[in-house]
Order: structure tokens, then sequence, then C-alpha cells
């Protein structure tokens, strides 16, 4: 689904990402962790070309990513979950979910309505489709986040720390918007902090560090046996 | 000191003229401000679009028309476009034009100023949904700015009224003007120019009152 070979990346003279390979299949969920300033949001960031790429080669679906000739297109297919929520404060959460699909797949109003509330209703939130945002919870707004991502009935969701901007008492709720997803078959990639999440949720895992894939594979394996010094490191640090 | 008379009869007299040259500021700077904001979107667009010749030609007309006077504005559009084109030109043409365009500049700006003070993760999400810049722009970004340059357009707007006082000078008949006609006539400078004053002033509070209460109406459902 996602394929991407020898990828650089660098702001000015920071060298941020230094030759990831990556093959990401139909259906898998990949998790990404790795310390702050590792470079796995710009790698996240790379694969909907919100970050153009210094070198390298990124396909999404068998089409090239190559700048702003195709990359509506290629983004219309990949979903994307930010941080920070990012909806849109001065449309009702309704009018948020069906923006984009009236706009870019000229669906009529009427389907994109009936839409919209099938995915609120998915997300916990059908009661919510004529609030504002800012009248919303993080965690609910963060599930509307999704529900938005979702209406353009993407191939692929990526999602940058998409709980790191959440009360404790709110990342439940988003993980378990998150969790049913991937039962459903969403190919996804989910940069995270969520240890637990990733070894339940995740069917592989990879540790970035400095630039690098410095480990991947099961999960559970990469948790109990890492083979890396720094990924020792790092999970001793945050397990 | 001398004793000087106020004669309230002439200001009693002149005031339908005024008023009349007062429905003609109002006149040209609302269809200035028209002009202008039009111009001004698609210039603070242009500001900060990624099209590195589309930017500089708007910092060229920003440059110019906020670093050169009004007053020889209006010169150059009412005297020496005429040169080049050999036709007489329009006052009320060039009246609209100058002040329009000299706008058009600030306006640009303060567009600008509102575009960039949303958060680049607007921007981000829509693009990310597939939208164009051009769709983001429109339906995200611009919506969000107006509602914050609704304060400094308004003072813009108060700005472009007095300074329509200016094309008093290509002999347009707007308020000052008027005014200038009736002191030629009846030397009563004190009182006509406080009577053109005060017009100005009740035009000026009116309009900042109306921007105070378009702002508390905008202001419920964007918080941010």
């Amino acid at each position: 689904m996602i394929n991407i070979e020898n990828l650089h990346k660098s702001f000015g003279e920071a060298h941020i990402l230094k030759g990831i390979d990556l093959h990401i299949a139909a259906q898998e969920v990949v998790v990404i962790i790795g310390p702050s300033g590792s470079g796995k949001s710009t790698l996240l960031r790379c694969m909907n070309y919100l970050e153009e790429p210094t070198k390298g080669k990124i396909t999404v679906d068998g089409i090239e990513l190559s700048g702003e000739a195709n990359i509506n297109k290629v983004r219309t297919e990949v979903g994307m979950v930010f941080q920070r929520f990012n909806l849109f404060p001065h449309m009702t959460v309704l009018d948020n979910i069906t923006l984009a699909p009236q706009k870019v797949r000229r669906m009529p109003k009427g389907e994109a309505e009936t839409l919209a509330r099938e995915l609120l209703g998915k997300v916990g939130l059908a009661d919510k489709a004529d609030a504002f945002p800012e009248q919303l919870s993080g965690g609910q707004q963060q599930r509307v986040a999704i529900a938005r991502a979702l209406a353009m009935r993407p191939k692929v969701m990526l999602f940058d720390e998409p709980t790191s901007a959440l009360d404790p008492e709110m990342v439940g709720e988003v993980l378990d918007v998150m969790r049913s997803l991937a039962k459903s078959g969403m190919t996804m990639v989910v940069v995270t902090h969520e240890m637990g999440f990733a070894r339940e949720v995740g069917d592989r895992l990879l540790f970035v560090d400095e630039g690098r894939i410095v480990e991947q594979g099961d999960p559970r394996e990469v948790f109990e046996h890492p083979k890396e010094e720094r990924t020792k490191l790092f999970l001793s640090k945050v397990l | 000191m001398k004793f000087v008379e106020f004669n309230f009869d002439l200001i009693i007299n002149s005031f339908p003229l005024l008023l009349l040259g007062a429905g003609v500021t109002v006149k040209i700077t609302l269809m200035s401000v028209a002009v202008g904001v039009v111009i001004g979107l698609f210039v603070g667009i242009a500001r900060i679009s990624s099209f590195r010749l589309l930017r500089f030609l708007a910092a060229v007309y920003v440059d110019f028309f906020r670093g050169t006077p009004l007053l020889v504005q209006i010169f150059l559009i009412y005297f020496a476009i005429p040169v080049i084109t050999g036709q007489r030109m329009d006052p009320f043409v060039a009246a609209i034009s100058a002040c329009g365009i000299n706008s058009g500049a600030y306006v640009a700006e303060i567009f600008r100023a509102g575009i960039q003070s949303i958060d680049a993760g607007q921007m981000e999400a829509g693009r990310s949904l597939g939208m164009t810049w051009m769709q983001t722009m429109r339906y995200i970004i611009v919506p969000q700015a107006f509602k914050r340059v609704i304060p400094p357009l308004g003072n813009e707007f108060i700005a472009l009224l007095k300074d329509s006082s200016l094309v008093s000078v290509i002999g347009f008949e707007e308020l000052t003007r008027r005014g200038q006609l009736i002191i030629a006539r009846t030397y009563g400078s004190l009182e006509i120019w406080f009577s053109v004053a005060i017009i100005y002033l009740v035009m000026t509070l009116s309009i900042s009152r109306f921007v105070a209460y378009l702002e508390k109406r905008f202001k419920t459902d964007d918080k941010h």
C-alpha cells in the first residue's frame, strides 16, 4: 500500500531522515515509536507530502508522490489525524465532516450528510452533529477529526500522536475508536507514545531514532526481546 | 482679542449643501472600500502564495502605494495618466481609482496578517483531506481570517473616509470641496470648517460604532 525507498529529509542544515526504506502492506497496522526529535512525525508527514522529501521515492497505492501534480489525488486516499485535531472552528461538526467529500469528491450534500452521521455514530458522537468544535472535549474533537478523515473513504489512515494533546482520561475513548478501525481492516500508520496500544493493536512496531529505523518486528517480540542497544535504552525509559 | 461673531444662520443655510457633499464623501468612500477590499483580498493572498513572481508583484504594489502620498497618487492618476492616454480623466473615476487602489495596499496587509494569524494546522488539515490550496483558502482560512480582520478593516474604512477629503484638490465636490466653495462665496471660514469637521466626526463615529457591533456579533461563534 505504501512503499518508501531511501527517503531523506533535511530542514536546512538539520538532516532529519537519513535513508528510510519501508513497505507497508494493505490492512497492516504499523506503529512507530521513538524519542522526540527522532524523525518519526516527519516520516509520517512525508507519506502524504505535508513534508516534501529531500531525496527518495514514496509510492502510495501504486502512485508515486511527485508534488502538486498528483498530490491531491493521493491525499484523497490517505486520511490524516493530527496531534492538535485541527478541526475547522468556524464550522459545525457536521460541516467539518461533509466539506471535503462535497468539494473534492463532488458528493451531493444529502449523501455527504448521511455519511457524516453514520461516521459520527461509529465514533460515538451521533448527538454532536450540530455542535461547534470548541463545545467539545479534546477526546470528542479527536474522534470528530477521525470521522472527518474517514469521510473521504481513505485506503490508509495516518495518525500523528493522536492522543498526546489529550487529558489522560480521554485517551481511552480515542484509542477505542482506533482499535475498532484497525479491526475493520483499515491500513494504519500510527506515531504514538501509547505503548499498550502499540503492543495490542500493532501488527508491526518500528523503533525510529536519529532518522533511521533502528529496529522493527512484531510488537510483543520487540518489547520483550529488543535486539538493539538503543531500543533497549528507550524502552527501559518508557515502559 | 477681537470679538468673534459666530454666524449660526450661515451654518443653517449652508447645511443642505454640506450634507450633499457628505453624501458624495460617503459614496466615494464606500466605492473605494469595495475596490480596496477586492484588490486587498487578492493582493494579500498573492503576498503569501508560493509563486515567487506573484509574491514579488504584490510586494511592489503594496510598497509603492503605502510608500507614496495619496495626494501624489491622485495627481498621478488625474493629471499624469491623461498625458499618456491623451484623454481627459473623469474626476469621479480618478477619485475612486486613487482611493481604492491606495486602500487596496493597506487592506492587503490587513488580510495577509489575518491569514497568517490562522494556525498552520488549518491549512494542513484542509490539504490532507485532498482539497487544493485555493479551496482550503476559500472555505477554511479566509472565513476565519475575515472575522479577525474586522477591527483593522474598520480602522482602514475610517482612515479612507477622512483621506477622501484629498480628492477635493481635483475639484471633486465632496464634503471638503463643498466647504471651500461656500467659504469662497461667504468668507465664513470659522463656521463652515467647524461644520465640516463635525460632519466628518459624526460619520467616523458612526462607522466605529458599527464596527464594534460587528465585532461583537462575530465573536460569539469563534473564540480562536
